[in-house]
């Protein structure tokens, strides 16, 4: 007898691939991120380079999303911009995953007091709304993009935390840990090597669903002068320089704005299409 | 009920704890000599040890904690360091400006999410749905301070239907703000409205009504938006605390006298006693909202009372 054997990634591409809005946003971050990475091949003019007789000029052929106040190409901020944007956005929701899938671990795999004590932490954490929580952590440790990477990544811990307490939970009375457990496994790795694996799907979803969020959030910083300082060209804080120009300037609001929108509108689409493929609970 | 409700109390305490522990460490958590910090960076040596007894920072750490407790109690918040005025006064003038705009944003919210959502849940699967999640999916992607720019843009400055900023008790300075405060929120509502409404959709007793031949309006009006609301309900709560933090980034987009830009702007000038004021008072929300959803909750679903 014929046996076709499917492997899980197989299936997953068959649920995601029916996305097509999905498929998009994949291709549309695949293409973000080359940008970004080749930033200097793509920006038609030096980002930082200020002119100022090219002050405020609406969009043109030499450039295409017009120049800010002291004659900077925006596109080519833009296009730098990305790099701050995607980086700020990846390694903090990185840092909260590490951290919070740790916590998540020894959470459910120990119980108890530890188990309490994680929980209710991340309660607290929980309670507080992400921005909130973020602005007290860069008052207490000062304006500045490490600041608020590690602002943005402490508050994407506890969800974290939950998600792999809760899959942690179940997989650690099933038989296969068991199994692993009566062999005479050490703790450490049936906690990494054993249960971790089985709790990766529901983190990555969460992982791509949150790099939007964080994306937002550290701009958010910026924009209210917590996050990136002038003049490095960071998406809120070009969107913040622009706020004295409404009426006179348009293009200085609306370009970069756009910018932070379609990303963290692909990265949410894109979450959308991996939860539907990976989540057993939808089909 | 009554049982219930108390046993809730109880429940806050310790996270009322952990939070004023918070809020008191808060200072103490900034690098460097706290007493330092609020003399600010000229003082001199006499000045900082002044102010060190003062604020009695000389003091072993949990006996300040207990002052700090009994100083709460009777509504001493501490002195701003910029303008030398009570915080509570401070924040009493500014706290009636933020709930305006956020129970005006709830609102919004709530009417526009959860009619995108019945109306993506009624034709799901049609042209109506996808519209309606595509919306949706936008309103949660789009940053508030852009949204809030981009409307002041439109409607204040080449419309001119509304003011562009500020905040002086009439409606019309109210709409932009909200509206802009609401949008995210909206957008989530919408989402759990359309899942709440299509898992309502699947119950066997909109098949028994649709069976013993009601009408198909009726059905979705009457049966399942009704019976979709409930945990439409809990989420207003829930979301409200998002709004508040969101109110931050909004007041001082539209230069909202509220809590949100004071709040900007005391990090600005490192006003410490009245950020530690400020991220009590909302935390303090944030569990007595938790509070009243868990009630409003357990009102709509007797089971949980028994749990």
């Amino acid at each position: 007898m014929e046996h076709n054997v499917v492997s899980p990634f197989d299936l997953f591409w068959h649920k995601f691939k029916k996305r097509r809005t999905a498929l998009v946003a994949a291709v549309f971050i695949v293409f973000l991120v080359v940008v970004a990475v080749f930033a200097p091949l793509f920006a038609p003019h030096d980002p930082m380079t200020t002119d100022y007789a090219q002050s405020m000029q609406p969009p043109s052929l030499e450039h295409p999303a017009g120049t800010d106040v002291y004659g900077r190409d925006i596109l080519s901020r833009i296009i730098y911009g990305s790099r701050i944007s995607l980086a700020v956005g990846f390694t903090s929701v990185l840092v909260g995953a590490l951290v919070g899938v740790t916590l998540g671990l020894i959470s459910g795999f120990f119980g108890g007091f530890l188990d309490g004590l994680i929980m209710r932490t991340s309660d607290v954490l929980f309670a507080f709304p992400g921005i909130l929580l973020a602005i007290a952590i860069v008052a207490i440790l000062g304006p500045g993009l490490v600041n608020v990477v590690v602002a943005v990544s402490v508050f994407s811990m506890p969800t974290f935390a939950r998600i792999v307490r809760g899959s942690t939970l179940g997989l650690k009375e099933t038989l296969y840990v068991r199994a692993a457990r009566s062999v005479g496994a050490s703790r450490r790795r049936l906690m990494f090597v054993h249960i971790m694996p089985g709790t990766l799907s529901g983190v990555i979803v969460y992982f791509t669903m949150r790099i939007g969020t964080s994306i937002i959030t550290a701009a958010s910083l910026s924009f209210l002068g917590l996050g990136a300082q002038p003049p490095t060209p960071e998406w809120g804080a070009m969107l913040a320089e622009s706020r004295d120009y409404i009426g006179v300037a348009d293009h200085m609001t609306i370009f970069p704005g756009i910018a932070i929108f379609l990303t963290v509108l692909f990265f949410n689409l894109f979450g959308d299409g991996l939860r539907a493929a990976l989540d057993p609970k939808l089909k | 009920m009554l049982r219930f409700f108390l046993k809730r109390c109880l429940a806050m305490i310790p996270v009322l704890f952990v939070v004023s522990v918070l809020a008191f460490a808060f200072v103490h958590l900034l690098p460097g000599d706290p007493a330092r910090m609020m003399a600010g960076p000229d003082a001199d040596v006499a000045t900082i040890e002044a102010f060190r007894q003062q604020l009695g920072l000389d003091r072993p750490l949990p006996e300040q904690y207990v002052r700090y407790i009994g100083k709460l109690l009777v509504g001493d918040l501490g002195i701003s360091l910029r303008t030398k005025i009570a915080v509570f006064d401070e924040i009493a003038l500014r706290y009636t400006p933020t709930m305006v705009l956020a129970l005006c944003g709830m609102a919004w919210s709530v009417v526009f999410g959860v009619l995108f959502g019945a109306i993506a849940a009624i034709h799901s699967g049609k042209w109506q749905d996808y519209t309606a999640m595509l919306v949706s999916v936008s309103g949660i992607s789009v940053p508030q301070f852009w949204l809030g720019l981009l409307l002041i843009q439109l409607c204040a400055v080449y419309l001119g239907w509304f003011p562009v900023a500020g905040y002086s008790g009439k409606w019309q300075e109210l709409v932009l703000p909200s509206l802009t405060l609401g949008a995210t929120v909206a957008a989530i509502m919408a989402r759990f409205t359309l899942s709440a409404f299509l898992e309502v959709l699947g119950e066997e007793y909109i098949s028994t009504a649709r069976a013993k031949g009601v009408r198909e309006r009726l059905v979705m009006w009457k049966h399942a938006f009704r019976n979709a609301l409930i945990p439409v309900v809990t989420m207003i709560g829930l979301q409200f605390g998002f709004l508040l933090g969101g109110s931050v980034v909004v007041e001082t987009v539209f230069a909202w006298p509220g809590l949100g830009r004071y709040m900007i702007e005391a990090v600005g000038v490192r006003d410490y006693p009245v950020l530690q004021a400020l991220l009590l008072l909302y935390s303090f929300h944030f569990v007595f909202i938790n509070l009243v959803v868990d009630m409003v909750y357990a009102l709509i679903n007797p089971e949980i009372r028994y749990e």
